[in-house]
């Protein structure tokens, strides 16, 4: 108990943080003394080892991780719950919209899916001209930035080519705001060169937004569509994520004697026991804490069978360079054909071991795969299967060394590019790059621009001046910051090749 | 069978030309710069083996005469390099226009273009032509445009038979004054000025690059000069400063100063007073 006071009173009188961020913190002390769902012991031995992760979600699991919910439904029915009428005009939508977000749970708190905007908003553009939809957006995304300040809080625009997509991206380059992130959906057959143009710039002037690969994620998902939400996570809208467990494929392959051992033996060994660990972590959201029972589930806006998990895997760079190591083989993962072959049977078995395991109360009835980005506390582990940091090569190589394993991760996959910034002058080069990223079988483009201020940490972005204000302890405005100065210190993200990148979340006070 | 002598292959490049380009640099020069920032890509090796001793991983090695490089055994460490008395490299392969077509398919989804710089890639004339002519009748490869970097050195039979299959062309204007040039360049100006306007005649003129350095050509009378050509063009002739560095140079110019960002500046300010609207600055300063 003496411990517990010392942490929350740490929490209640720390200097940096605002009067939210210790509610929150408070809040998720208060869960952890709650005892775990029930484990059995060889389980509750691999995640004590953190072979096997449970992000730090907490003890009880009474919310999902990742929610999506229709927002066209609330714009087309109204709340009854939130008295609210059907909107009419912009305004009203925006509104909407905005008291929706209020009610939208994550892990966090924050809401981490923001909707389809222009598919939402576009109906109510029709009497509102260019400059007045320009000042609303405006107003919009600085609410945004302001009340929501989380970078795991995700737009998403496109694929076509319209002007609530345009007005997005123009206010978004000038305002260079870290929330809300943003994914345009880019789709050969739909968007239009323009557009794609302008959204590539976009990535030259302040690192946003990803670009989706819109056709390969169609496909994964139904007629209801998808989401990309977080960190680069698909998921299906009218539901979600209700957990993300990971495996630590470097902590697997340090206890393999060889190759073979690795494949036939523990990494079968560890996923089975990272699946125990997402049923136990189901089990509770949907059994005992009684979340679907919300006017979320009753107006629509949800539906319980909706809710995949997302079975994560990362730290591959190392885990290949210890095999490599065992077989007598120099070659390094991301730089070696043989090593990054040594990946792909990774990737491709795992798709498949995941693919046929089946879970209860999981839409589809197994789990995706996910290739996972991080959190701050990681060390020594790189995230998903990308190339460490500071070693990565040149961009091209570096996307033809992982294209291959795009394909297996329905849930999400992502490289960072960490370009120079010698493409200030040379836009074209990054549509360029994107498109030939597309055609070599990524889900998912995003870059890095070496000079901006903004930059991303795995997956959401951070300001580097924030970062160095918080280290001189003048606290932040924005929750990820804390997470990216924790990132920067622990995980070397900001060694990248030129600079920067690294982290999703921040399960625990003080760490 | 046409074969050209190629220093190096990148196959990400995002400053010669427009977008993502494969840059092919030959081997040989026909100007001698003090500013060159590759200098081991002036000279042609002429097999005289002093690189042989210094070469400790045993990657060069004289073989009926002439020097072989085998790639897989070099350290990079530059060494040959350093010891070459006629600025040239042994490191360099013989490859023809299949070889080349090859890795541009391989890269294909990445390229806008490709484009041959060196050296001086007008010398293998006959060679960039065929590969130019190659690419345009490839049906897979054939969007892909085709730019030369070059110092102009050229004379308009030769423009005349390359500018056909070339899209694009950019061009270094060391100095205005044909005196200054020499001095800089161990050339005259005349042929580049009027290739500069041969190419832009035919509508293939990409952009002239100015190479500046402090109180060598930023001078009043250059900057003047250099505007005056301009202008002789057009209006909106793209027109990039790039600022001289140290890096990579040897001989007299490592006694130049670098050129700094307010004095590009102040170049690219002078050069918009003349009415020259198409600048391009350094995106970044080492």
């Amino acid at each position: 108990m003496k411990k517990t006071f010392k942490t929350l009173r740490a929490i209640t009188n720390d200097k940096t943080l605002s009067f939210n961020q210790k509610a929150r913190y408070l809040s998720l002390e208060a869960e952890n003394m709650l005892p775990y769902p029930d484990l059995d012991a060889e389980t509750a031995q691999a995640l004590d080892q953190r072979v096997i992760c449970d992000m730090y979600e907490g003890h009880a699991p009474y919310k999902p991780r990742y929610v999506l919910p229709d927002f066209a439904v609330v714009l087309k029915n109204g709340s009854e719950y939130l008295e609210l009428p059907i909107p009419q005009t912009l305004d009203e939508a925006i509104n909407t919209l905005m008291i929706a977000y209020h009610h939208t749970p994550s892990v966090t708190g924050m809401p981490v899916y923001i909707g389809q905007l222009d598919d939402l908003l576009l109906p109510f553009c029709d009497h509102i001209s260019d400059d007045a939809l320009y000042r609303k957006i405006k107003l919009f995304w600085r609410y945004l930035d302001r009340v929501l300040p989380d970078a795991f809080m995700h737009a998403n625009i496109g694929p076509s080519d319209n002007r609530v997509a345009r007005t997005i991206l123009r206010v978004d380059a000038e305002l260079k705001q870290i929330a809300p992130n943003l994914t345009f959906f880019y789709d050969p057959d739909i968007t239009s060169d323009e557009i794609l143009d302008i959204a590539t710039a976009n990535i030259v002037e302040c690192s946003k937004p990803h670009i989706g690969n819109h056709p390969v994620h169609v496909k994964n998902f139904d007629e209801r569509g998808y989401g990309i939400v977080s960190c680069y996570n698909v998921l299906p809208i009218a539901g979600g994520a209700s957990t993300l467990t990971r495996v630590n494929l470097k902590e697997v392959a340090k206890r393999a004697d060889s190759v073979d051992h690795f494949f036939d033996t523990l990494l079968p060994h560890y996923m089975e026991l990272n699946f125990k660990l997402t049923e136990a972590r189901v089990d509770y959201l949907f059994n005992h804490s009684n979340f679907f029972d919300s006017f979320l589930v009753t107006e629509g806006w949800i539906d319980r069978d909706r809710f995949t998990v997302m079975y994560g895997i990362y730290a591959m760079a190392e885990a290949v360079n210890i095999l490599q190591d065992l077989a007598g083989n120099k070659g390094c993962y991301g730089h070696d054909d043989a090593a990054n072959q040594i990946g792909y049977r990774m990737s491709a078995m795992m798709e498949e071991i995941v693919a046929n395991r089946p879970l209860e109360n999981v839409w589809r009835g197994h789990a995706m795969l996910h290739a996972q980005a991080g959190i701050s506390i990681d060390d020594g582990a790189t995230p998903g299967v990308r190339i460490p940091y500071g070693t990565e090569p040149d961009p091209v190589t570096h996307i033809q060394a992982l294209a291959p394993h795009h394909k297996h991760y329905a849930s999400g996959i992502s490289e960072i590019l960490t370009i120079d910034e010698t493409i200030k002058n040379n836009p074209a080069a990054m549509t360029q790059l994107c498109k030939g990223a597309f055609a070599s079988g990524f889900h998912e483009f995003t870059a890095n621009v070496a000079s901006n201020d903004l930059v991303r940490v795995t997956g959401y972005m951070i300001r580097l001046s924030d970062v160095a204000k918080f280290q001189a302890c003048e606290g932040s405005r924005t929750n990820t910051t804390a997470l990216g100065a924790e990132a920067a210190q622990n995980t070397g993200i900001l060694n990248r090749k030129p600079r920067v990148v690294g982290n999703e979340l921040a399960p625990r006070y003080g760490q | 069978m046409l074969r050209a002598t190629v220093n190096k292959i990148l196959t990400y490049s995002v400053v010669d030309g427009p977008g993502n380009r494969m840059v092919i640099f030959l081997q040989g020069c026909n100007f001698a710069c003090a500013a060159c920032h590759n200098p081991y890509t002036i000279g042609v090796c002429d097999d005289c083996g002093d690189c042989l001793p210094v070469c400790e991983p045993k990657a060069l090695t004289l073989q009926s005469g002439k020097i072989t490089f085998d790639a897989t055994l070099c350290t990079d460490c530059d060494n040959c390099l350093g010891i070459c008395p006629i600025s040239a490299s042994p490191m360099v392969q013989q490859m023809n226009v299949d070889d080349i077509l090859e890795i541009a398919r391989k890269h294909h989804p990445f390229l806008t273009g490709i484009t041959v710089s060196g050296g001086e890639a007008t010398l293998q004339l006959k060679f960039i032509t065929a590969l130019f002519t190659a690419i345009k009748a490839d049906p897979d490869l054939s969007n892909l445009t085709c730019f030369i970097d070059t110092n102009g050195h050229l004379g308009p039979k030769g423009w005349s038979q390359i500018l056909p299959v070339t899209d694009g062309v950019m061009m270094d204007v060391k100095a205005l004054d044909p005196t200054l040039h020499r001095t800089l360049t161990g050339q005259g100006n005349a042929k580049l000025l009027r290739a500069a306007r041969i190419v832009f005649d035919a509508g293939k003129l990409y952009e002239l690059r100015f190479m500046a350095a402090p109180d060598v050509n930023d001078t009043e009378k250059e900057i003047t000069a250099l505007a005056d050509f301009a202008l002789s063009l057009s209006p909106q002739i793209r027109i990039r400063i790039n600022a001289f560095q140290l890096h990579g140079v040897k001989g007299k110019a490592r006694d130049w100063n670098a050129m700094d960002k307010a004095r590009v500046d102040q170049i690219t300010t002078r050069l918009n007073a003349f009415g020259l609207q198409n600048i391009v600055t350094p995106a970044m300063y080492l």
